[in-house]
Formats: C-alpha cells, sequence, structure tokens
C-alpha cells in the first residue's frame, strides 16, 4: 500500500516548485480595460446626473442669486420658498393654490386607472395565453395593432365619445381613456408572462377541477407577483407623466399635475421665477422618481424573469 | 387484437383528433380492462400523450367517444371523468405546500375539512411523504416532487391515474427505485392505470399490456412478451429490444415442400418458422434478437455458420460482438466470459423459430 502521508508531501513539494501560473489570475486595478469602462461610466453618470444638479441648486437660490447667472454654483443663502410656493401658492390661470392640486388630481386619476388597467389587462393576458379560444390569435393581432395607431388619431374621436356618454372632462373618462390604452402593452406583457409558465402547471389545475376564475385568482396569481410589479411601475410612471390625454380630457379644475406645471412654467405674464418652476418640475418627477427607488430591484428581476422564460 | 374485454374501465372507440390539417390521431380504438396497467409507448411525436391528454380531457377530440366506467365522458370536463393525472414536469403548485398542493383538488371540489385530512394522511403515509407535508415544492428532490405528484392524483379517489412521462425527469437511479414504486402502487391500489412513457425498459417492467403507437396509429397492443416475441411489424421489431433486433435483407424461397430465407450466400432453412398465414416467395427482412443468437456453442443448431468478428462491445453483464453475415451487419450478445476477441473466427447459431420475418415492402410480419 502507498504511504499517504508521503504521497501528499509529494503533491506539496510539486506545488511549490511549479514555476507556471496558479492561482486566480491577477488583476490590475488600473488596467485598460478597467479604465475604459468606468471612464466610460462615469461620463455617463454625469451627463445624466447634471441636469438634476442644475434644477436642485436653482430651485434653492432665491431670484437675485439666480440673476447673476451661475447655474452651475450652489446656493449662497439656501431658501425653500421657491417649494413652498411651488406647492402651494404658484398661479395656474384663475387658481393659485399651487401644484397641490395637481397633485391630488393625479392621484385620483393614477390609482384607478393603474388598478383598472392592471386588473383586466391581466386576466386578458391569462385567457389569451391558456384558454386558446377561437380567434385568439385574432383577437391579439387586433390588440397589438392598436398598440401602433397614434394617439393623435384617436383624440377627437374619443372627445365626441366622452361628450355622448356626458363623462367628458371628469376624472371618470380619463381614468377610462388611461385604462384603454394601456391595454395592449399590458395584455402582451402578460399574456407573455403566463405562457412562459408550464403549461402541465395549467393543465393539472384543470384535472384538479379549478375553472377559469380558480386558476387565475389561486395557481396565476400568486406566482406572478415580478410581473405586476412591473406593469404597476409602468402605468403608474406613463400614466401620472402624461400630458396629452391629460390636457385633452380635463377641465382646469381637474388638470392633472402635469399639465398644471406646464401652466406655471409657461406662463406669460410676469417674471420667469426659475427657482419656482424648477421645485414644481422636481415635485412633480418625484412620483415616478420614488416608485423607481423602491421598487428597482423587484423591477429589474420582473423583466428578467420575463425575458429569460419567454 | 386481444380479445374483447366484457366491462372495461376505459374505452376509447374511433377516435380521432386533428390540429387543422394535421391528423395526429387517426380512429383509434382501446378498451382498457378494469384494474389494467396499460402503457402507451412509442417514439416522440406517435401521438402517445396526445391520445392520454384526449383522455384526460384536456384536448379536444375531433371525433369518436370516450368512456370511462361505462360513462360517456366525451364532452366531460377534465374534473368530471374520475381520474388522477401525474405530469413529466411534475406540475406542482409552487406557492403551496405539499399537504396544500395534495389537498387543492378536494377544496376546489368543497370536499369536507376532516375528510381531506383523512385522505391525506393515508396517501402520505402510502407514498412515505409524510415528513414532507409543510415544505414548498422547491424545497424538495425530484423523486419527491414525483411521488407528491402520485398524492396528488391519489387524493382525489379516482378510478383511472393517468402517467405522462412520470420518471422521464429523473436520473437513471431514482427512475428505478420510482418505477418498482409505481409498481407496488398498483398492486397495492388495484386501479386501471394509462402510463406514457418512450421508454421501452419502463414499458417492460410495469405493463400488463403493451400499446405500441407510431404516427398516431396503434401498432401492436399485447402482453409485453408476445411484443417482445412476436412483433406484428418490422417498426415494433425495431423499438423494442436493446441492443436491436438484427435485420437481414433478402428474399422468401420455396425449395421443395420447405421455406429459406436466402440472402448473398446465406441460406436459412425456416423449417421452424411459425408463419403468420401462407408465405409467398419473393423479397423479404429475417429479424432476430441478438440475445437470440449463440457465439461458439457447437453445431447443435437449426442453423449455423461462419464469420468473423468485427467490433467487440462490452456492457459490463454481457458484450455485443459485431460481425457481417451476408455482407449485412449483424450482432450477438454474449456473456462477458465468453467475449471473442476482434478477427476472431466464430460459429454464429440460431433457431429460426425465434426468428420474426417482415414483409420486405410494408413491414409486416410473415
Amino acid at each position: 500500500m502507498v504511504d499517504v502521508a508521503s504521497l501528499s508531501a509529494g503533491t506539496e513539494a510539486r506545488r511549490r516548485d511549479a514555476a507556471g501560473p496558479s492561482g486566480p489570475r491577477p488583476r490590475h486595478v488600473l488596467s485598460r480595460r478597467n479604465i475604459f469602462l468606468y471612464g466610460t461610466l462615469i461620463v455617463m453618470a454625469v451627463y445624466y446626473l447634471l441636469p438634476l444638479y442644475v434644477m436642485i441648486v436653482t430651485s434653492l437660490k432665491g431670484m437675485p442669486e439666480i440673476r447673476l447667472g451661475n447655474i452651475f454654483s450652489p446656493p449662497v443663502e439656501i431658501t425653500f420658498e421657491p417649494w413652498v410656493k411651488a406647492w402651494a401658492t404658484a398661479c395656474t390661470g384663475l387658481n393659485c393654490d399651487g401644484l397641490s392640486r395637481g397633485f391630488w388630481n393625479s392621484v385620483r386619476i393614477t390609482v384607478p386607472s393603474v388598478l383598472l388597467s392592471i386588473a383586466i389587462a391581466s386576466v386578458n393576458g391569462y385567457a389569451l395565453a391558456n384558454w386558446r379560444f377561437k380567434g385568439a390569435d385574432t383577437f391579439f393581432v387586433i390588440l397589438i395593432v392598436g398598440a401602433f395607431i397614434p394617439y393623435q388619431v384617436m383624440i377627437y374621436p374619443i372627445v365626441i365619445i366622452l361628450r355622448e356618454i356626458g363623462i367628458y372632462g371628469t376624472l371618470t373618462g380619463l381614468v377610462i381613456v388611461h385604462s384603454i390604452f394601456g391595454m395592449p402593452i399590458l395584455t402582451l406583457l402578460f399574456r407573455n408572462y403566463f405562457t412562459s409558465m408550464p403549461e402541465e402547471l395549467f393543465r393539472a389545475a384543470r384535472v384538479d377541477g379549478a375553472g377559469f376564475w380558480g386558476i387565475y385568482l389561486r395557481i396565476m396569481l400568486p406566482m406572478s407577483l415580478p410581473i405586476f410589479v412591473v406593469a404597476i411601475i409602468l402605468q403608474v410612471t406613463g400614466i401620472w407623466n402624461d400630458f396629452l390625454f391629460g390636457v385633452v380630457y380635463t377641465r382646469p379644475d381637474t388638470y392633472p399635475m402635469t399639465v398644471q406645471l406646464n401652466n406655471i412654467v409657461n406662463s406669460v405674464q410676469g417674471v420667469k421665477e426659475y427657482n419656482v418652476n424648477m421645485a414644481a418640475t422636481i415635485l412633480t418627477g418625484l412620483v415616478p422618481l420614488i416608485v423607481y427607488f423602491i421598487s428597482g430591484k423587484l423591477f429589474v428581476r420582473g423583466i428578467a424573469a420575463g425575458a429569460v422564460k419567454g | 387484437m386481444a380479445a374483447e374485454i366484457a366491462k372495461p374501465s376505459v374505452s376509447i372507440q374511433d377516435l380521432s383528433l386533428n390540429f387543422g390539417a394535421v391528423s395526429v390521431l387517426q380512429t383509434l380504438n382501446l378498451d382498457v380492462a378494469e384494474g389494467e396497467f396499460i402503457v402507451l409507448l412509442g417514439p416522440s411525436g406517435c401521438g402517445k400523450s396526445t391520445l392520454l391528454n384526449c383522455i384526460a380531457g384536456l384536448l379536444d377530440i375531433s371525433e369518436g367517444r370516450i368512456f370511462i366506467k361505462g360513462k360517456n365522458v366525451t364532452w366531460e370536463e377534465p374534473k368530471d371523468r374520475g381520474i388522477g393525472m401525474v405530469f413529466q414536469s411534475y406540475a406542482l403548485y409552487p406557492q403551496m405546500t405539499v399537504e396544500k398542493n395534495l389537498s387543492f383538488g378536494l377544496r376546489v371540489a368543497g370536499v369536507p375539512k376532516d375528510e381531506i385530512a383523512k385522505r391525506i394522511a393515508r396517501a402520505a403515509e402510502i407514498l412515505q411523504i409524510e415528513p414532507l407535508l409543510q415544505r414548498k415544492p422547491s424545497a424538495l428532490s425530484g423523486g419527491q416532487r414525483q411521488r407528491v405528484a402520485i398524492g396528488r392524483a391519489l387524493v382525489r379517489d379516482v378510478d383511472v391515474f393517468l402517467f405522462d412521462e412520470p420518471l422521464s425527469n429523473l436520473d437513471a437511479k431514482l427512475r428505478a427505485e420510482l418505477r418498482v414504486e409505481i409498481k407496488l402502487l398498483h398492486r397495492r391500489l388495484e386501479n386501471t392505470m394509462i402510463y406514457v412513457t418512450h421508454d421501452q425498459i419502463e414499458a417492460m417492467t410495469l405493463a400488463d399490456r403493451i400499446a405500441v403507437m407510431k404516427g398516431g396509429v396503434i401498432q401492436q397492443l399485447d402482453a409485453p412478451q408476445t411484443i417482445y416475441n412476436r412483433p406484428v411489424n418490422r417498426f415494433v421489431a425495431g423499438f423494442l429490444g436493446s441492443p436491436a433486433m438484427n435485420f437481414l435483407k433478402g428474399r422468401l424461397e420455396k425449395n421443395g415442400d420447405g421455406w429459406s430465407f436466402v440472402a448473398d450466400d446465406l441460406k436459412i432453412p425456416l423449417g421452424t418458422y411459425q408463419f403468420d398465414g401462407q408465405p409467398e416467395a419473393g423479397p423479404a427482412v429475417f429479424g432476430i434478437r441478438p440475445e437470440h443468437v449463440s457465439l461458439n456453442s457447437g453445431t447443435g443448431w437449426p442453423f449455423s455458420t461462419a464469420a468473423n468478428v468485427e467490433v467487440v462491445e462490452p456492457m459490463g453483464s454481457d458484450t455485443l460482438v459485431w460481425l457481417q453475415l451476408a455482407q449485412q451487419k449483424f450482432s450477438v450478445r454474449v456473456t462477458s466470459e465468453r467475449t471473442p476477441k476482434n478477427d476472431d473466427a466464430v460459429t454464429v447459431g440460431f433457431d429460426p423459430m425465434r426468428a420474426s420475418l417482415f414483409d420486405a415492402e410494408n413491414g409486416s410480419r410473415i
């Protein structure tokens, strides 16, 4: 029998004697690759962050300081006056209660639109993916084609439809419009996600006796948190940022935040209050920003889950 | 086909299924006896899984009728057919514990709670998954998952079990283990079971009868030994058996009052062969399994001839020896101890009684 101790000692000696490379390859921090990679990343980050920096800095300055014209210099006297004014007292048309009115309008538009559109689209996607009814493909194609028709074409007909129904200018009308226009992309999203789920799962549930709603609520829903997060983010940011539908389908007292922001920034009379404008813009953009920060990780995971399985 | 079954558990009558212009199953008939274990065997794309899905009610059929326990279930929903199904990918609900997976169907059907608990306890005991009941499927191994999947069919107290390649996702060792367990389960429950597989070992070991399928048509429906020994056509002969059956191309000739098979300089007298009806002279294919041929074992065989070894394939328990016979490849299975060397001169002997003769054109048994 071979002596185990001497065998391992021999291996040890061989390892020490070896002149060639061994173990992990050394990495140089300042290699050309790293400089190039991080250099590009930093330049891109600065490019996108600089405007935000200018906005924040300007919004914290008083008007005299702004008139000096050094837009990159940090504020000498920090003031929150512009933020308060933008939120509470800035005038748009007849109303002088700032963006607050628009903010609550936007909330009242976004929340029901998001819930309604996602609820309908997820059922749509589920039906298209799992219950292959006759004409499902045709229906799907029509829905997708709908996504490519420019909104401008549909604006006026929808105005007439809403007027005839009697909900033109109300928040309800806008909620319905948002829900309908979210349908193609959301249905596509959900359909692809549900298609990527193993079909045998669906079959097993059918053998177990679950019906259309049973399978949707008890099997599919609990498995699709990632895609719901993606849909919520898409819809919240999309509807919150919408300007076109907001300006067309609402009246001044029901304007969403974006329309109000435009009215503040683009008002022609008086001095241009850059600091108030900047503060108002940041306030308006805050909601999508917060949504991204909170759900960023889930968002990426959801997109990736769809991508890998789809 | 086998004799009529008086009271079939599952009866499929003239079933056809078309996807558009593609015909997947063609006027298929199949009667499964009460408590029988039927295996649907065939290469991928032969329609065996499709047939199973039709029986389960997961696919709408184009024509024909399906009876389960004497009840016409052709238009019934899967849940109303009295079937339980086990899938290849287990298809466990990932967000539910094992217990919830097992009870899902019962909860949907509104079975009382204590009844559910009783059935789960029984299934868990039979399948030995009691310690796993509170785990999620993701925390189980493949074999455990498949056990749970079988349990899900078990708790539903059904008449017919349908298995759709249940062992294909498992490694070889687990597959062999679970195969035995399924066989034991069948002995214990005595339910009717219909089992789809492409694995001939599973088919041979499990089945009371095997239905070999190809192109949406059942080629042969018989006991495993019959299918193995007397395949009805060349497809069945080639599909079953590993290593595969030897096929020699040649002619069937009549000389005197006997028949013989002639290929090149080889002449095999068929005195002991049982013909399926009246043979006719003409081109034919002679098939014999490698394990029915003997090497260097004297001249006591009804037919023997000399040949040279070309290649030797050792397979552990035995060895496959490849030769040339009548300018065609021919394999012989021998025990490891009797393995010849490459280029050895050997004698090949066999009894034509164990062979199968096929029509050269349509491949059916002569």
